[in-house]
Parts: structure tokens; C-alpha cells; sequence
């Protein structure tokens, strides 16, 4: 496959760059059969360009969507594009795929440094000095993301408190497995459902560790934009803080990495809105009730016979580890 | 008619033993990807094997406390499904003191069997 792909890139990028590509160094990164991931560099003239192609393969598009909600790959690249134009920290977006080049839907992005490992960036000596800095500079970022102008977006969906509890209880009907916490956990977001924000900004949708690059200096990139949407920036906030993001450092609320006031205050000092505090623990409990539903999800995208996958099908069983959480966020409320 | 020994758990433990302790090493020599998808195979054979030794009281539990929260007997899928609705519909929510123990003992067991170490 890897030759089909190389000879397809070498195409894309003569036409993007105006002059004879050389693809070396290309291999896959990550993803499932849906959504791929690939790192190359392109050789044009005298210059390496160090690049990343994002793709759904032509066979997978539309066939296996991993959620009902994620963005198509055009409009992905558009979202990436307005947002690194308003300065946030994130890959270059260069250029989209043609059909002609038979790759499937997707882009390529300029690949940037630094690794999205959970249990290296909290433990590895090389981030120690990082560490400190990761809460900050993710508020930070994150305050620059629903800042940016949304008449500079593509159409994106509205998503608010109300609608959000509706899409995770249809989704429970869809697999119809009876989960008493989760209704519990909806029920209880329900009765206290916060308004809907008067100004949506974009909210990026899937802010969490593992969807960020870090180097020894910090964060350098957020990827994977095809959560975004327009609603509560506090969304974004409350998700970078469920539990299940901190990889066992659960004294530090804020992704492993700090505390929820840390975060709010860097976010705030950003330019971002003022945090409510109890806005934000509805979000977070409702982060901690939507992956506990995604995990579900995953498992069912195996169970459902739509791709084959024993990692897939193990995820199901950590949706427990999300009740247990509720039960517990539930109880600190009352 | 009662298997031999090794019993069910028994032999999960010895399989997830080997895969973790001789199959394991040499796949991340020879082919790392390999190697973490064979770390994902033993969490779940370890799942597998508190699930064998714990799963049927626990579900026994489960099902003789939510018959006695509904009034009224049914599967464990049947009362669940029940019990799902009532939360759903607000028919109950937090206050209820027997729920909430219900739902606390529940989830102990699942989480003892899918992720012991989970805190």
C-alpha cells in the first residue's frame, strides 16, 4: 500500500508546491482502518518539507464513522485552517486532497514536533521541565481557539446542553444496553442543564491529552479537529479535566498536569471569559458521562460487525471505570 | 457435569501468564505494534479471568437487589432495563438512599472485575 500512497503524494505535492516532489520517510502513524495518519517528508528542490497526510481511504469513507458527530475531512481542514490563521498554536494546514489522486478524502499539514503519549509526558524525564507549563499553556491555547472569528468557519453544528444530553440518550437507545448510572448521571445534568451561551464560539470538541503534541519546551500543536463546533466554551474546559485524561495523576485535575483553577486562570489571563465554577463541573460531569458512552461506542463498531478490532472491542469494558467516577462527582455535588 | 481442573479462571491466568511473561518480550523485539495490541490481549484475558471467579455471585447480588428496589422479579437484563427507565423518566434520582447503595455495590463489582486498580 505504502507505494500506492508515495506515488499518489508525489502528484499532490507537485501540485501544491509548483515544482517535482521526492516522498521519503513515509509510514504510518496511528488510526483505525477509517481514519488514517501518515508522516512523510517531501523532497522539492533543495528543501525538505517535513509533512503529515490525514486521510479516510477511499474504500472506509462514509462506512465505518467512528462517531455520528465527527466533521468530514474537508471541513476538518477548513476549521484547522481558520484557527491556525488566528494564532492557534496547531499544524499548518497546506493543502486538501484532489479525487483525481485517489487517496480518498483529507489533507496535508505541515508535521510539527513533540509526542501526545500520556504516560511519557507524565513520567519521562525529557518533560520534566515541560510539566509545570502544560496547564497554562493549554488554557492559554484553548482561550486563542474561542477567540477565533466564526464568520472566518466553515458550517459547523450548534451543539448546546439540551442537545448534547438528547444525542448521548439516543445513543444509549441505539445500543440498548440498559446503563442505570448514565441515566442517573443524564437525569441529574438534565434538571441542571446550564442556558444556552447567547455568543457559541468554536469549541474544539475532543481537547483532552493525547490530542496535543509536547516537546521538551511545552505544547506545540493540538490536533485532531474533527470534534469541533459551535456552543459552550466551558465545554472544552470541563472535558480536559474528566478523569480519564489523567492517566492515574488524579490529584491534578487539569489533564495530569495542574489544577481546574490553574487552568481557568491562564484561560481567563488569555482573553478567555470568566470560568464558572459550577458551569464547569456540569461540563466535566457530562464529559465523564460522554466517554463513558463513547467507550460503549467503540466496543459497538466491533460488536456491530463494522470493523474487526479486539482494542475496540476492550474499550467497552472501560466504561465502568466512567461510573465509577459519576458515582463519585455525583456524591461531591450533593 | 463438572469440567476438570484447571478451572475456567485457572486457565486464563496461566494463558495471560505466558502471553505476558514469554510472548510479550519477544514481540516488542521483533514488532512493536504487535507487542502493544498483545498488552491489550492480556488486560483482557485478565478481565476474563476475574470475571470467571467473580462475575456469577455478582450478578446474583446485582439481580436479588434490584428485584427487591423494582418489587418484582425478572433477568438481570429485564430489571436493568427497568430500572433504567425510572431514572430516565426522574420515577427516582440521587435522594433515594437504597438506589444509590444499590448503584455503589453494583459498580464495585464491575470495576473489581474490568479495572481493579482504577481510583
Amino acid at each position: 500500500m505504502s507505494e500506492t500512497v508515495a506515488a499518489a503524494l508525489a502528484a499532490a505535492c507537485r501540485r501544491h508546491f509548483g515544482a517535482a516532489a521526492r516522498i521519503e520517510a513515509l509510514h504510518r502513524e496511528s488510526g483505525g482502518a477509517s481514519r488514517q495518519t501518515w508522516s512523510f517528508d517531501a523532497l522539492v528542490g533543495d528543501r525538505r518539507h517535513a509533512l503529515i497526510l490525514r486521510r479516510d481511504p477511499p474504500a472506509a469513507a462514509g462506512h465505518d464513522k467512528a462517531s455520528t458527530t465527527a466533521l468530514d475531512r474537508a471541513t476538518e481542514f477548513h476549521v484547522l485552517r481558520a484557527a491556525y490563521q488566528a494564532g492557534v498554536r496547531a499544524p499548518e494546514p497546506l493543502f486538501e486532497l484532489a479525487a483525481a489522486d485517489g487517496l480518498g478524502e483529507g489533507f496535508v499539514m505541515r508535521r510539527v514536533g513533540g509526542i501526545a503519549i500520556a504516560r511519557k509526558l507524565l513520567r519521562d524525564a525529557p518533560y520534566a521541565a515541560a510539566r509545570p507549563r502544560i496547564t497554562g499553556q493549554l488554557g492559554e491555547i484553548m482561550a486563542r481557539i474561542h477567540a477565533v472569528d466564526i464568520a472566518t468557519l466553515p458550517a459547523l453544528e450548534r451543539r448546546d446542553a439540551a442537545g448534547q444530553i438528547a444525542n448521548l440518550r439516543a445513543t444509549l437507545d441505539m445500543l440498548d444496553q440498559p446503563q442505570p448510572v448514565f441515566e442517573l448521571a443524564l437525569s441529574w445534568l438534565d434538571r441542571r442543564k446550564p442556558p444556552s451561551t447567547a455568543a457559541p464560539v468554536l469549541v474544539h470538541g475532543d481537547y483532552r491529552t493525547g490530542n496535543y503534541l509536547v516537546d521538551e519546551t511545552g505544547v506545540t500543536a493540538i490536533l485532531d479537529w474533527e470534534g469541533a463546533h459551535l456552543g459552550d466554551p466551558v465545554e472544552d474546559l470541563g472535558w480536559l479535566c474528566v478523569k480519564s485524561w489523567r492517566f492515574g495523576a488524579i490529584d491534578k485535575p487539569a489533564a495530569g498536569f495542574g489544577s481546574r483553577e490553574e487552568l481557568w486562570r491562564a484561560y481567563e489571563r488569555a482573553g478567555g471569559a470568566a470560568v464558572d465554577p459550577a458551569r464547569a463541573h456540569w461540563w466535566e460531569v457530562f464529559g465523564t458521562v460522554r466517554w463513558g458512552v463513547i467507550c460503549m461506542t467503540q466496543a459497538w463498531r466491533h460488536l456491530s460487525g463494522t470493523v474487526k478490532s479486539m482494542e475496540l472491542a476492550s474499550i467497552g469494558r472501560r466504561a465502568v471505570e466512567t461510573q465509577v467516577d459519576l458515582l463519585q462527582l455525583l456524591k461531591e455535588a450533593r | 457435569m463438572a469440567q476438570d481442573r484447571p478451572t475456567a479462571a485457572e486457565l486464563l491466568a496461566a494463558i495471560a501468564d505466558f502471553l505476558r511473561d514469554e510472548a510479550t518480550p519477544a514481540l516488542d523485539k521483533s514488532e512493536p505494534r504487535l507487542g502493544f495490541q498483545m498488552r491489550v490481549a492480556v488486560n483482557a484475558l485478565a478481565i476474563l479471568e476475574r470475571e470467571a471467579r467473580l462475575g456469577p455471585a455478582a450478578d446474583a447480588r446485582e439481580q436479588a437487589r434490584l428485584a427487591g428496589l423494582l418489587g418484582r422479579d425478572g433477568t438481570l437484563a429485564d430489571l436493568n432495563r427497568g430500572l433504567a427507565r425510572q431514572l430516565r423518566d426522574g420515577g427516582r434520582d440521587e435522594s433515594d438512599t437504597a438506589l444509590m447503595a444499590h448503584l455503589d455495590a453494583t459498580i464495585a463489582d464491575k470495576i473489581a472485575i474490568a479495572n481493579p486498580k482504577w481510583k
